[in-house]
């Protein structure tokens, strides 16, 4: 094929996009441009959008007038403000590559040439097969649609719980448990104690009546409640500030000493 | 009817979903195969010339029981059952290439639909239609999807084989599938 016969000489200068597009050639788009408002929907892709202008444009599929068909393009997705969606830009980009590539002169003789729109001939009638199988598609399933199978469940629904088998006596025995772990007091009771110091004095002093020297174990036997082992350590300390004894402990952690003072073990 | 076809009619009736033929001869275990066909043969041929209001269809690979189409709109004003959802044309393009690429994966998809996918494929795949299949070999082992039992039910097709061949369409192109995405021509300057 020629190549005169594939690029318009009027549009060959036009590279810039944003030109304003000739009337002539947009006649489609321009006499519905302002009132034109179509959903995104409308064309399901690039492609969709392509083989529609090739439609209305009644060109041969196999034999597109490159140009012309990108500078519609561009015109729809600009209406339609398409132009931000990456699939029609790359679409775009795509087209005005094939245009510049049938723009270069080639030697009539190449036989290596290749068309540089065989591939997106071929995209797009692989786009059309699969629109018709869509129709095919469509129909089918809008027959299917329009008839309910047994038991059709629009959405997918729990199903309900199989009812309970259970005897009385399994049922008391349950309750039975229950209360007797809801029986167990669980519930701390905290009551504040006072320490009884002068309680714990007369205990000490009395020990040390009977003797020089004792423990800490013999003033506080082990099984002391924390207030009594309180109330003995304040009561000896009470007694060493008084200098009725002296505290001594020979390690660390070892048994406290208590021993009577001398004065008064001399009284 | 003969007790085996009143035997498949009442699994078909409790069942939701069509019962493959080798389910409804594990009913019966004396029934051969040739006898659960005439069965059902049986059946279909008592609710189309006795004039009943459902019919016994053949989809997906078994059997199910489905009202007529000339009650949907009554049954439907009187709410007592709704059709699905239609499918959008995004989805059914994608489920057209899906149905006769598979298994296909999401890069081959977006490159003859020339959108991207994603989103698409995410739908059908919680709607049933379409599950994943396998991984491709090449990078990155990425998804292969192909169509589920619940398209041919939901399209009331027998097989994958009942959808028109490429060579039925009116636009006959090449099926196989370029082995390599098309190679991009260095750029004119």
């Amino acid at each position: 094929m020629d190549i005169d016969t594939l690029v318009e000489p009027a549009l060959t200068g036009q590279l810039d996009f944003d030109a304003p597009v000739e009337p002539r050639r947009l006649e489609a788009v321009a006499d519905v441009a302002t009132p034109f408002v179509i959903e995104l929907s409308q064309f399901s892709g690039p492609l969709d959008l392509l083989l529609s202008l090739i439609r209305d444009e009644q060109v041969d599929i196999y034999d597109i007038p490159i140009a012309r068909i990108a500078e519609q393009f561009l015109a729809h997705i600009h209406v339609m403000q398409l132009d931000q969606a990456a699939d029609y830009l790359e679409m775009a980009a795509r087209l005005l590559r094939i245009k510049a590539q049938m723009l270069l002169p080639r030697n009539e003789l190449d036989e290596a040439w290749e068309d540089p729109r065989a591939e997106l001939v071929r995209r797009l009638l692989e786009y059309q097969q699969m629109r018709e199988v869509v129709d095919v598609l469509e129909r089918l399933g809008e027959e299917r649609r329009g008839r309910f199978a047994r038991a059709y469940v629009p959405q997918q629904i729990a199903p309900p719980t199989a009812p309970l088998a259970l005897s009385l006596s399994e049922l008391l025995a349950a309750i039975d448990r229950i209360l007797r772990v809801a029986r167990e007091d669980v519930i701390h009771d905290v009551i504040a104690r006072p320490l009884d110091v002068d309680g714990a004095i007369a205990t000490v002093r009395a020990v040390l009546a009977l003797r020089a020297t004792a423990r800490w174990r013999d003033v506080c036997p082990p099984t002391s409640q924390p207030w009594q082992v309180l109330s003995a350590l304040l009561a000896l300390l009470e007694l060493a500030r008084r200098g009725e004894l002296r505290l001594a402990q020979l390690a660390p952690f070892a048994s406290v000493l208590i021993s009577r003072e001398s004065s008064s073990q001399a009284a | 009817m003969n007790p085996l076809a009143r035997l498949l009619e009442a699994a078909l009736f409790a069942s939701a979903r069509p019962i493959a033929v080798d389910e409804l001869a594990g009913l019966d275990p004396d029934a051969s195969p040739a006898a659960v066909q005439s069965a059902l043969d049986e059946l279909r041929e008592t609710y189309d010339t006795a004039g009943h209001g459902v019919e016994l269809v053949e989809v997906g690979g078994g059997w199910q029981i489905l009202t007529r189409a000339e009650y949907t709109e009554a049954i439907e004003r009187a709410q007592l059952a709704a059709r699905p959802h239609r499918l959008s044309g995004a989805s059914l393009e994608t489920l057209a290439i899906i149905a006769y690429r598979q298994p296909i994966g999401r890069a081959e998809i977006e490159e003859i639909r020339g959108v991207a996918v994603g989103s698409v494929l995410k739908s059908l795949l919680e709607r049933g239609l379409i599950d994943v299949v396998g991984r491709a070999e090449g990078v990155g082992r990425p998804l292969l999807y192909g169509t589920t039992p619940i398209f041919l039910e939901q399209f009331a097709l027998r097989h994958l084989e009942e959808l028109p061949r490429g060579d039925e369409l009116a636009i006959a192109l090449r099926t196989t599938i370029p082995a390599e995405s098309p190679s991009e021509a260095a750029p004119t300057t």
